[in-house]
């Protein structure tokens, strides 16, 4: 057993720790989304408060070319605000429940970021040039007098102090009673689905005023209702393929060829349930809470309240590998259903080449399963591990009666310290982890 | 199951719905308004103890017809076959958790209460008019059974001597409200 855990030769470092350090979290602080971009140099957050903020990763320096650059704050906007739903009178809260980055076509970035009913476009755009010298306008501004203007002269771009611009390009609204839980950016690069608990919308990037249903689970008689969409998501390189997963432990693949209406799936990925484990609480945590395809799309993973499955696109009887993320709550349920635990919807996600899951757990823990190696670590992000550059150490649950040293007890863990958000560099072994404030981020010791 | 583990499992799924029921209350005034998948797993949580509730009450039965086992649940009952909630947990609120009865106890005041087993403070003797009553997903409190009646044969919106005016006790799918 090597140390470092995950794939054999990789030591995980603490790198840096983004967010306040009290204790005291205010609610609009607390992170909702972690979401690096295509390359890997911008990572944004949202947060319950509705904003978005995005890191950049400084360039290496040539100065230490074995250290990575830091991530430092690029841009901080607020991207959605409150609202009221007259009709209803319900409260739309501004959570920004997902963002995704739209693959970079120019200097510009563009991301999509959603709350429970509205998707924005966001452009950000770095500005440092300026023009100066206009004809008809003073420095500040203020128009000249035209009798006082002799001479002409062509206006010239001078730098100034970098300024990074966010602003809204396009609003997505008014197409979901429901709940949004998910956005997916399609690779024709054109459009993309926004999920609720019932429905899937298609949506062109540039029109805002209408979407295509192309999935819709509603029942005629709502007192019927069995089952709603948890998650959903394009493939990453077929455009006509998306999976959308179901509180039921179902993930649907459809293939938007076959009809406008995707009600019928292509393929339903369904494991029978083992009767064993039957209990009152058998059908919340069979939920499924995310859906994530493998980067290279033959697989995909799915991730429940206390494993992680991965699945062969090919097969839909079973998955091909079954991870325990913390099978010790399983004679817990009963607590975590009074506690509201056992409503969490944690994320997963895959590394750049496909070898290791990551998800996250409780007491600030979280988890990697190495496929090849089939190892499985768990490390904690805390502050009293966060000396610059320190290694992690693997941390260890004690289930049995005995307790060794540095092992901790089922009944110590903190649940309300949960990691539920957590990314991983398309690229590098960098990860970043999101605890209810703030954000750690790590990567893997470069000898 | 032994009369004394079906007991076990009868107090636990009471105690599992009353803090279902709780939940439910809870989530009406949550920022967002109702998430419907949460009020649907509550609701698939309630089933499941409710049916546990059921079985395990018949496995108390002294002739012992039909024992109760606590697996295979069946979850996947046909819609119209879903039987309402049994009308003596309407009657065992008392036994629930204080705030639990005392939101039960205002749902219906028209119909016969147990009197002897509701403490002063929460007999409600307000007469609500039906548009202010109480959301659907509460459970009704119906008449005691007399000895020898079966609850399960009566359809929807039946009549008894005695009984006014009462609101049909609805099933559990109708937890979920109507969006």
């Amino acid at each position: 057993m090597r140390p470092g855990g995950g794939s054999s030769d990789v030591q995980w470092c603490f790198s840096q720790v983004k967010g306040a350090m009290d204790d005291d979290v205010a609610e609009a602080d607390i992170i909702s989304t972690v979401e690096f971009n295509q390359s890997g140099e911008l990572l944004a957050t949202g947060d319950k408060g509705g904003r978005v903020v995005i890191f950049q990763q400084e360039p290496e320096s040539k100065n230490q070319p074995l250290r990575r650059g830091e991530y430092n704050v690029y841009s901080t906007f607020q991207s959605h605000e409150p609202e009221f739903d007259y009709l209803k009178s319900l409260e739309i809260e501004e959570k920004i429940n997902k963002i995704r980055w739209l693959p970079q076509k120019n200097a510009a970035h563009f991301l999509l970021s959603t709350n429970d009913k509205t998707i924005k476009l966001w452009k950000i755009s770095e500005r440092d040039k300026r023009p100066e010298g206009y004809n008809l306008k003073e420095e500040d501004g203020r128009y000249k007098d035209p009798n006082t203007i002799t001479a002409l002269r062509v206006p010239v771009l001078t730098p100034m102090d970098l300024m990074v611009e966010a602003s809204p390009r396009r609003v997505f609204a008014n197409a979901h009673t429901y709940h949004i839980n998910s956005i997916s950016i399609n690779s024709d690069c054109e459009t993309y689905l926004s999920a609720d608990d019932l429905r899937i919308n298609l949506w062109h990037q540039e029109i805002t005023d209408r979407s295509f249903n192309i999935v819709d689970i509603k029942p005629a008689n709502m007192e019927d209702l069995t089952e709603v969409i948890t998650a959903a998501e394009f493939h990453p390189n077929q455009c006509n393929t998306f999976v959308y997963s179901s509180s039921k432990g179902t993930i649907r693949m459809c293939d938007m060829r076959a009809s406008a209406l995707c009600d019928k799936h292509t393929k339903l990925f369904e494991e029978p349930e083992d009767p064993n484990n039957r209990s009152f609480f058998s059908e919340i945590i069979s939920s499924i809470s995310d859906v994530k395809f493998s980067n290279n799309g033959r697989y995909m993973m799915t991730r429940d309240y206390l494993s992680i499955k991965i699945w062969d696109l090919c097969m839909e009887t079973r998955p091909v590998e079954t991870y325990q993320v913390h099978e010790y709550l399983r004679s817990k349920l009963c607590s975590l259903y009074e506690n509201d635990c056992i409503f969490d919807k944690f994320e997963c996600c895959w590394n750049g080449n496909d070898s290791v899951v990551m998800t996250g757990s409780y007491n600030n823990f979280f988890r990697m399963f190495d496929r090849g190696y089939q190892q499985d670590v768990t490390y904690e992000a805390s502050r009293e591990n966060s000396r610059p550059r320190s290694i992690l150490k693997p941390r260890k649950i004690s289930t049995g009666g005995k307790r060794k040293k540095d092992e901790i007890s089922v009944d110590s863990l903190d649940f309300s310290k949960k990691i539920i958000h957590t990314a991983w560099h398309p690229l590098d072994n960098i990860i970043a982890v999101a605890t209810t404030n703030n954000l750690y981020i790590f990567q893997d010791k470069l000898n | 199951m032994s009369f004394a583990t079906a007991m076990e499992v009868n107090v636990e799924a009471r105690r599992i719905l009353a803090v279902s029921i709780s939940k439910l209350y809870a989530s009406r005034s949550q920022r967002g308004g109702l998430r419907l998948h949460r009020s649907l797993l509550l609701s698939m949580v309630m089933r499941s103890a409710r049916d546990i509730y059921h079985s395990s009450r018949e496995s108390e039965q002294p002739n012992g017809e039909q024992p109760a086992t606590e697996e295979p649940m069946d979850t996947n009952c046909d819609p119209k076959e879903k039987a309402r909630l049994t009308p003596d947990l309407a009657d065992t609120s008392a036994d629930m958790a204080p705030g639990v009865s005392d939101k039960l106890d205002e749902s219906d005041c028209d119909i016969t209460e147990d009197k002897e087993n509701l403490s002063p403070a929460k007999q409600s003797r307000k007469r609500r008019g039906k548009a202010s009553a109480a959301p659907d997903f509460l459970p009704s409190k119906r008449a005691r059974l007399e000895p020898g009646e079966e609850r399960y044969a009566a359809p929807v919106g039946s009549c008894r001597a005695g009984v006014g005016d009462y609101r049909s006790a609805l099933t559990l799918n109708q937890v979920i409200p109507a969006f």
